[in-house]
């Protein structure tokens, strides 16, 4: 069957088995391989994009399902080659150890702070509950989401690459 | 790499077109709302349809609406928009318990009451949930239009009253007077399915004792609702020994199966703490002056 839906912004169409799941569309038709690929059971939330808006675990969406709407990965984060702040959040207050369930992470956070950009603690560790991370980072990851939070418009050079002395120094 | 067996897709442009395509179908046909209970069975090669009838574009089947003495909620609501509608959370606050602890926030954007109600799982709260509330199930067919209490529709684990040509189009909820309601659940870890959980309703009368209360309960093995801990409250003025005796009463009804999620001691014990807990704060909602 064929299937067209707008991915980061782009019109993608592609001939697929019904039974393909979003994760794989992403992954193996388009290439995109920051959407990660997990548990498979609807648990980890490492493969999480937005759909509509809306974080969703792709592993338990079919493609199909998708076709006529918008999905969002996380290479649709950065725009115009900047950062988006959730993504230099998790720079600046060390968000990621290994990495894996980050890509995730950040879409959970940028679809909460377009809906409420001032989360609390618990607001926070709220919206990923649903995800997991093995290195034991949540404090961090937490940390990361508040200074996204408060720094809305901080699209620009990702720190450590500035010329800001505390940058610099770090 | 877990990925369902082949099978063949459809999407339904209406609910008659639904109920055109299942009858077209047939027998190995299945309507895919949400996903998050089909999917994964069909992963684990639970389930294998042939057929699957796509109805996430039923837009029409998305809403909440309140008539005078019924809120009305579509069979294709979210989770998310039910735990987040002030209406759900003002007239059954036992819906937004219940919300809070399916699944996890991420799932919870996908999930939809009806997908839930059909599927039916032995641990599926929003079935314990419209049982306490003596919920209304609103069914199409070929036939056109029928009304089912939640006890009907409910059969059993993954078993209800619907028909294969059938789609839940429909949850209606009565509104009470005087009312409160309340769900808790205990479970090992944020989304995983419940250990035993506990809900109920209660109606009081003007003079403040209770005229009706229902109490279920989730995962522990009770088919319908705990009508002998339901006929110990009624006409009675709420009270903590009162809900004592419904929760000693609830526990002895159910039939719990040791599992890795705990053994029967356990969960009959849990069934008896939370049956005093909702009922504690159902009475409260309701507004009840609480004797003891």
């Amino acid at each position: 069957m064929q299937v067209s839906m707008k991915v980061n912004g782009e019109e993608v169409t592609r001939e697929i088995e019904p039974r393909v799941l979003l994760v794989h569309f992403i992954r193996e038709e388009l290439g995109l391989t920051g959407t990660h690929w997990g548990c498979d059971t609807t648990n980890c939330g490492t493969c999480v994009v937005l759909l509509d808006g809306q974080p969703v675990k792709s592993c338990t969406v079919l493609a199909a399902s998708a076709h006529g709407h918008e999905v969002r990965t996380v290479e649709g984060l950065a725009s115009n080659g900047s950062l988006d702040p959730v993504q230099q959040g998790f720079m600046a207050e060390h968000g990621l150890q290994c990495g894996f369930c980050t890509p995730g992470m950040m879409l959970t956070a940028r679809a909460l702070l377009d809906k409420n950009p001032h989360p609390d603690e618990l607001q926070i560790r709220q919206a990923i509950s649903g995800q997991i991370c093995r290195c034991t980072g949540y404090a961090t990851i937490v940390r990361s989401v508040q200074w996204a939070a408060e720094h809305p418009a901080a699209a620009g050079d990702p720190p450590g690459t500035g010329t800001d002395e505390e940058d610099v120094r770090a | 790499m877990q990925i369902p067996a082949a099978f063949d897709y459809v999407r339904a442009s209406s609910i008659d077109d639904a109920l055109a395509l299942l009858q077209q179908h047939g027998p190995e046909s299945r309507v895919l709302a949400g996903g998050h209970s089909l999917l994964p069975m069909m992963k684990l090669r639970l389930a294998r349809p042939e057929w699957l009838i796509d109805i996430n574009e039923l837009t029409e089947l998305d809403y909440i609406r309140r008539d005078a003495d019924v809120l009305r909620i579509g069979a294709m609501t979210r989770h998310t928009t039910l735990l987040e509608s002030p209406d759900v959370g003002r007239l059954f606050p036992i819906v937004r318990d219940a919300e809070q602890v399916i699944a996890d926030p991420v799932v919870r954007n996908r999930g939809t009451i009806g997908g839930s109600l059909c599927q039916a799982d032995p641990a599926e709260d929003l079935s314990t949930v419209c049982k306490v509330l003596r919920a209304e199930a609103v069914i199409r067919g070929p036939n056109g239009e029928r009304v089912l209490r939640m006890d009907e529709f409910h059969r059993g684990p993954y078993e209800t009253a619907l028909e294969q040509t059938e789609l839940l189009c429909e949850v209606r909820l009565p509104v009470r007077q005087r009312s409160g309601s309340a769900y808790e659940k205990v479970e090992r870890r944020v989304g995983d399915w419940a250990v035993a959980a506990a809900g109920a309703a209660v109606a009081l009368a003007p003079d403040g004792t209770i005229e009706d209360a229902a109490v279920g309960l989730t995962a522990v093995g009770l088919e319908g609702t705990a009508t002998e801990a339901e006929t110990l409250l009624r006409g009675k003025r709420p009270a903590e020994e009162l809900f004592a005796e419904a929760g000693r009463a609830a526990a002895a009804a159910c039939d719990p199966v040791a599992d890795q999620r705990g053994p029967v001691d356990y969960k009959r014990h849990l069934a008896d703490e939370l049956t005093r807990r909702v009922l504690r704060r159902a009475c409260g909602r309701a507004g009840a002056e609480r004797e003891g």
